[in-house]
């Protein structure tokens, strides 16, 4: 895909984050394809998370600005939704209202919440699990309503904190192949944060890799032979090995 | 068979022990002011029976009921706020801790002075017993709010209003529920207090005219029953958090 005529669903511009003394980014200046997915991939510390939070409007930066489809961002919006790492998820409330609470801080009616509820509950395979709590499901599991309590108020823009790493490696292996279903069937656009650099690679059409110290965005990768093949095969496409390798090199010294 | 009822028989195990030890007690006895339960259960059922245990009652239960609802509603409001704003807090939570450590045994005749021998102090005693316990916990809860869920409120658009009502209470609710059931038996032991120390009325003065007569039976039936009444409260209490707040008790998800 030419990204020269793919519009910008989101555009970081100039932005500066302080905490302290401590320099969080430093004029970072990044755009996100409307309808892909975008890895932000780096060792911690380098403001990733930061970043996804700023664009999310939960942390306001101390300069530069966010555009959503052209717009500046303020604070939330209904044009986005956010995954979180630790879930977030409400332990007193049962599947459904945690899927639909997104809806139902929205004011939408009950009845019609927990319909779309319903249906993205099923999209993300836990029917029969409606009526469970948080603390009778899997890890797995709970991140899967953290997905569709996200999916569910369909915003355009999906902000994902590291997701999966807080789920077991088979699940995430699997995750990784339903995520890249859904970049293809929502017509979304991903923003997605990960310190892995297989996962970043095999799920992203663009991976922004950021270093610390201070945090910029080093470099732009686009996978571009594996993206359409079946997902069973990515992990053993060359192109997929190369730049595995590739980002690896870059991202060695700055391990400690 | 013991497995499905064990609960119901080691209560029934834990009331046998402390009753037997104090019928032994009383035997011996420790001390000619200490009756036996037996002795003490006969001064209890004479009690019911001609009437005196239930206007007592009627009268101790006034400043109780009253003094646990005010500390209670405005107990849980004020633990909130101070919760939700440090500046709130700063500004009361020392009240409270003062509160909660004076020897309140001592400051009762200044309350007598102020508030006369009514009601009024009697409120007081309890309200100043119960109070502290329960806007601290609530405080404590409400700061305590899980940061991930406020922001995850935030994110999807909750409105401050929604993001206390749907968010901080029901998470602080354990602990504001505890605060509660530790609140209510400080109001208990207020209430006798007030009894004892502003006018001997209700049980309070069942428990001084029967000391004073040398009726230890009575007055022991008289302590005793205000300590089965708590306890039932406190049970009473559990049921309505359990139905309330079902899923709550189990632990936060974050592993």
């Amino acid at each position: 895909m030419d990204t020269t005529i793919t519009e910008n669903a989101v555009a970081v511009r100039n932005v500066y984050k302080n905490y302290g003394d401590v320099e969080a980014l430093r004029d970072l200046s990044l755009d996100f394809p409307k309808g892909q997915l975008t890895s932000l991939l780096g060792p911690s510390g380098c403001g990733k998370t930061t970043l996804l939070k700023i664009i999310a409007g939960l942390l306001p930066a101390d300069s530069g600005e966010v555009l959503v489809n052209g717009k500046p961002v303020t604070g939330p919006g209904p044009d986005r939704a956010f995954v979180f790492q630790d879930f977030a998820l409400m332990p007193w409330a049962s599947t459904i209202r945690n899927v639909a609470f997104g809806l139902e801080l929205r004011g939408v009616a009950k009845s019609e919440r927990e319909a779309v509820a319903e249906k993205y509950i099923a999209a993300v395979g836990l029917t029969g699990f409606e009526n469970s709590y948080p603390h009778e499901l899997s890890g797995g599991m709970r991140q899967r309503v953290g997905l569709a309590r996200a999916l569910s108020v369909n915003a355009e823009v999906l902000l994902m904190d590291e997701p999966f790493s807080a789920v077991d490696e088979q699940t995430r292996r699997k995750f990784q192949e339903d995520l890249l279903g859904l970049v293809q069937n929502e017509n979304k656009t991903f923003l997605f944060v990960t310190h892995s650099i297989e996962e970043a690679v095999y799920v992203s059409n663009q991976v922004a890799i950021l270093l610390p110290r201070p945090s910029r965005v080093s470099e732009i990768i686009r996978p571009r032979g594996f993206r359409n093949k079946d997902v069973d095969s990515i992990r053993r496409d060359p192109e997929y090995l190369d730049l595995v390798d590739k980002i690896w090199a870059s991202l060695k010294s700055y391990v400690e | 068979m013991f497995a499905r009822h064990r609960a119901v028989i080691l209560k029934l195990c834990s009331a046998l022990l402390v009753f037997g030890a104090w019928e032994i007690a009383g035997r011996i006895p420790v001390s000619f002011a200490f009756p036996t339960f037996i002795e003490s259960l006969a001064a209890f059922w004479a009690l019911i029976v001609d009437g005196t245990m239930f206007t007592a009652y009627v009268e101790t239960l006034r400043p109780l009921v009253v003094g646990v609802l005010i500390s209670a509603f405005l107990g849980i409001g004020i633990g909130l706020w101070t919760g939700l704003s440090r500046a709130f807090d700063w500004l009361v939570s020392p009240i409270f801790v003062v509160m909660q450590t004076a020897p309140l045994a001592a400051l009762i005749p200044l309350l007598v002075m102020v508030y006369g021998i009514g009601l009024t102090s009697k409120v007081f005693v309890v309200c100043i017993m119960a109070m502290p316990v329960i806007v601290l916990n609530t405080a404590g809860a409400v700061r305590n709010t899980p940061a991930a869920l406020i922001e995850m409120g935030n994110a999807f658009l909750g409105t401050r209003r929604d993001i206390i009502l749907k968010i901080i209470l029901p998470s602080a609710s354990p602990i504001i529920f505890a605060g509660l059931r530790l609140g209510v038996s400080a109001g208990f032991i207020g209430a006798i207090l007030a009894e004892l120390k502003i006018t001997p009325t209700g049980v309070g003065d069942i428990i001084s005219y029967s000391r004073s007569i040398a009726d230890y039976p009575s007055m022991y039936a008289a302590i005793a029953s205000i300590i089965v009444l708590a306890v039932l409260f406190l049970n009473l209490l559990e049921r309505l958090e359990g139905f309330l707040f079902m899923g709550t008790r189990k632990t936060l998800v974050s592993d």
